[in-house]
């Protein structure tokens, strides 16, 4: 269980950085995010719906039978844009309404 | 290392659902000068950071507080404070009220009512639930949140004013830490102090050790610093044998509440029977019933879920978004939602958490712990367990109630003693604001040298994750996790017992390059204490009265002799076991010097 950050798109805006709840992310020495301890990521997400520069993926660890899916987030006004990308680049789109609360 | 000097009315150590809701209360009801410090940044930190989808506390059409205590107390086999849980579950639904005004997203139905997930369940949209609350504790006008400092201990003077002996005339005088990212030390003083800190996570073996050791039930950064601190400032504790393991979601670790009331799956073996009535519906029995069933051969079980409608199964995929995403990516990669296959389920390693057990802080009904001025509000106060968020909320809500009182009386005591000029040099003195004209107290300066040696030393052969990795294979072996189906026997705990001492040694030799390695030997530290003192609770209490929980093979059965409760304290470094009454029916416990 862990995150990716695409060195190439971060803007080192240090948002995520802020955000993470285990103090996982540090800016380099360019001053570009970096996960320090990628084995500590708890998974909750927090830095993947900071990022504005689509900047950060997340992924399940093949230890616990993750395949190599990548799931982002970005926020649309009242909706949540959730994408789900295989390594063959097929998607899946999920829109979650910030407005209406879980059926279940 | 510099050093940074604080002083503030009222010091939240924590920033999390408990901690934000204390500061929230204490801004609207008070002039006073808050300081929240927080170890990460509290727009995400603690148990909500992916958000929750349903408030598991609430006080349904037709219930009232005290079905709710009956209920705890039921789950519980009996272990529970009743006059805290009575003032918690007067409060459930105005938090839940005042959640709501904060812009939290409640299902209702067509006449305004909530819609109810369960007796005593409410849906909602709880994705952005920290967001709310950390920018409403962070907008009130006297709250200061100092984020990315880690509180590592309290400051307590022995006042000799009260001669309590389950005080012993301690109170609390503020707190010492650090700055994660920068070589800064915080020598912080208070008036009163909020311990809203959270449980403990990593003390045993997760489920899965090696690269996603971290997805696990609780936020792996609440390391059980709030619990650590007390003891080691001779604060009583109460309950800790009675730890905390989850019914999961196989590999995610996820919720299976969603599911299970949601669409109403069923407990099922591998051989498609029901097992759930076989062993009980509380919390603890349902763990244990899927333990039985794995190791009697009927493994792996499941939650029946291949009978949901197509409509259901893409409104659990939204769902696990909004709490955690990890199952909905799990469904979709594989190709194998629940309407395929079947959700498997597994129970976690043990947590150590006051919001779901009873193990936490001995507190009075405000909250106040054994050290006066010092107040525990969620999973690290104990003796009130099935808080959820909103009990933490409640609490949240008590404690800084209280803390209020109790500047107030202090600052009238100092009036009475004829003592202005006292008084108000101490008001002139206080606001949250830096400080550093008076020199560090000795204590101070030990501690700051103390954080200093670990900077200064060499970098050692032995690192904090190879002594964390050690804790958690001896706690999995010894003291009953996962490996060992949850059970151990007075012999194994001995060895822990001594193999974690053994571990707590070597912490002097680790070596710190920078402020985040400081961060994580301090974690470990705090985590060792808190196994020290749960290994020496599940030795006291002689008997098991919640399979798994605390399944002692020595004791196996339930007995009357232990309806009560085994609190303990830390004296000279060792653990002190001190057994108490229950507090049952409209009696109220408030700290005295009658200690039984």
């Amino acid at each position: 269980m862990s995150i990716q950050i695409r060195r190439d798109k971060c803007v080192g805006c240090g948002r995520c950085v802020e955000a993470c709840p285990g103090n996982l992310i540090k800016p380099d020495q360019e001053g570009k995010a970096a996960i320090r301890h990628i084995r500590d990521c708890w998974g909750c997400t927090s830095c993947v719906k900071e990022c504005r520069a689509d900047a950060i993926f997340y992924y399940l660890g093949a230890d616990m039978g993750g395949r190599g899916s990548t799931l982002t987030v970005s926020d649309k006004g009242d909706l949540n844009i959730w994408k789900i990308e295989d390594p063959q680049g097929k998607v899946q789109i999920l829109e979650v309404s910030k407005k209406t609360a879980n059926q279940y | 290392m510099e050093t940074r000097k604080i002083r503030t009315d009222v010091l939240i150590i924590g920033g999390g659902t408990a901690g934000c809701f204390a500061a929230i209360t204490l801004g609207r009801k008070s002039g006073l000068n808050v300081l929240i410090a927080e170890k990460a940044n509290i727009r995400r930190s603690g148990c909500l950071a992916a958000g929750v989808n349903a408030l598991n506390a609430y006080i349904t059409k037709g219930k009232i507080p005290q079905d709710y205590v009956d209920y705890a107390r039921r789950d519980a086999e009996g272990i529970v404070r009743e006059d805290l849980l009575l003032s918690m579950a007067g409060r459930l639904n105005h938090v839940t009220k005042e959640l709501e005004d904060l812009g939290l997203v409640i299902l209702k139905d067509e006449n305004g009512e909530y819609v109810t997930r369960g007796p005593r369940n409410i849906k909602i949209n709880g994705e952005n639930i920290k967001p709310l609350l950390a920018e409403a504790a962070a907008s009130q006008e006297h709250v200061t949140v100092l984020n990315h400092v880690n509180i590592t201990d309290l400051k307590v003077e022995i006042s000799g004013e009260e001669g309590e002996k389950e005080t012993e005339g301690r109170r609390i005088a503020g707190a010492w830490g650090f700055d994660v990212n920068q070589e800064i030390f915080y020598d912080i003083d208070a008036g009163a102090v909020i311990c809203a800190s959270g449980g403990a996570a990593g003390l045993y073996r997760p489920n899965n050790p090696g690269f996603s050791r971290h997805k696990m039930w609780y936020p792996p950064f609440n390391t059980g610093a709030g619990y650590a601190m007390g003891i080691l400032a001779g604060a009583e504790m109460t309950t800790f044998e009675m730890r905390f393991i989850a019914l999961r979601c196989k590999d995610t670790i996820a919720p299976v509440g969603t599911i299970a009331q949601g669409v109403g799956a069923r407990q099922i073996n591998s051989r498609g029977e029901v097992y759930e009535n076989r062993y009980g519906l509380t919390t603890s029995q349902r763990v244990y019933g899927t333990a039985m069933e794995n190791r009697e051969g009927r493994g792996p079980c499941y939650l029946r879920t291949d009978q949901i409608s197509e409509e259901q199964q893409q409104d659990l995929y939204k769902a696990y978004l909004n709490m955690a995403p990890a199952q909905t990516l799990r469904w979709l990669e594989s190709g194998r939602g629940p309407s395929v296959e079947n959700v498997e389920i597994e129970g976690t390693e043990p947590y150590i958490v006051g919001g779901h057990t009873a193990s936490g802080y001995w507190v009075d009904g405000n909250r106040q712990t054994t050290i006066r001025g010092l107040y525990a509000a969620g999973d690290v106060a104990g003796g009130c367990p099935q808080k959820y968020v909103t009990g933490a909320l409640a609490e949240g809500e008590i404690a800084a109630e209280a803390a209020i009182e109790y500047l107030k009386a202090q600052d009238d005591r100092r009036h009475r003693n004829d003592d202005i000029q006292e008084s108000n040099a101490a008001r002139e003195d206080s606001g949250t604001r830096e400080n550093n004209g008076k020199e560090l107290s000795e204590q101070g300066k030990a501690k700051k040298a103390e954080y200093e040696a670990f900077l200064e030393k060499s970098p050692s052969l032995l690192t904090a994750e190879q002594l964390e990795e050690n804790m958690q294979k001896i706690m999995d072996q010894y003291a009953g996790g996962i490996s060992m189906d949850y059970r151990f026997s007075e012999t194994q705990l001995k060895i822990a017992a001594e193999k974690i001492a053994g571990v707590q040694q070597l912490i002097q030799e680790l070596s710190a390059g920078n402020m985040d390695d400081l961060l994580r030997i301090y974690e470990l530290k705090e985590r060792l204490v808190v196994c020290q003192v749960l290994i020496a609770h599940l030795m006291a209490r002689k008997e098991t009265r919640w399979h798994s929980f605390a399944e002692n093979t020595d004791y196996p059965q339930k007995s009357d002799n232990w309806m009560k409760y085994v609190n303990s304290r830390m004296q000279n470094g060792k653990i002190k076991i001190i057994y108490r009454d229950l507090v049952t029916g409209g009696e109220k416990y408030e700290h005295s010097d009658s200690e039984r």
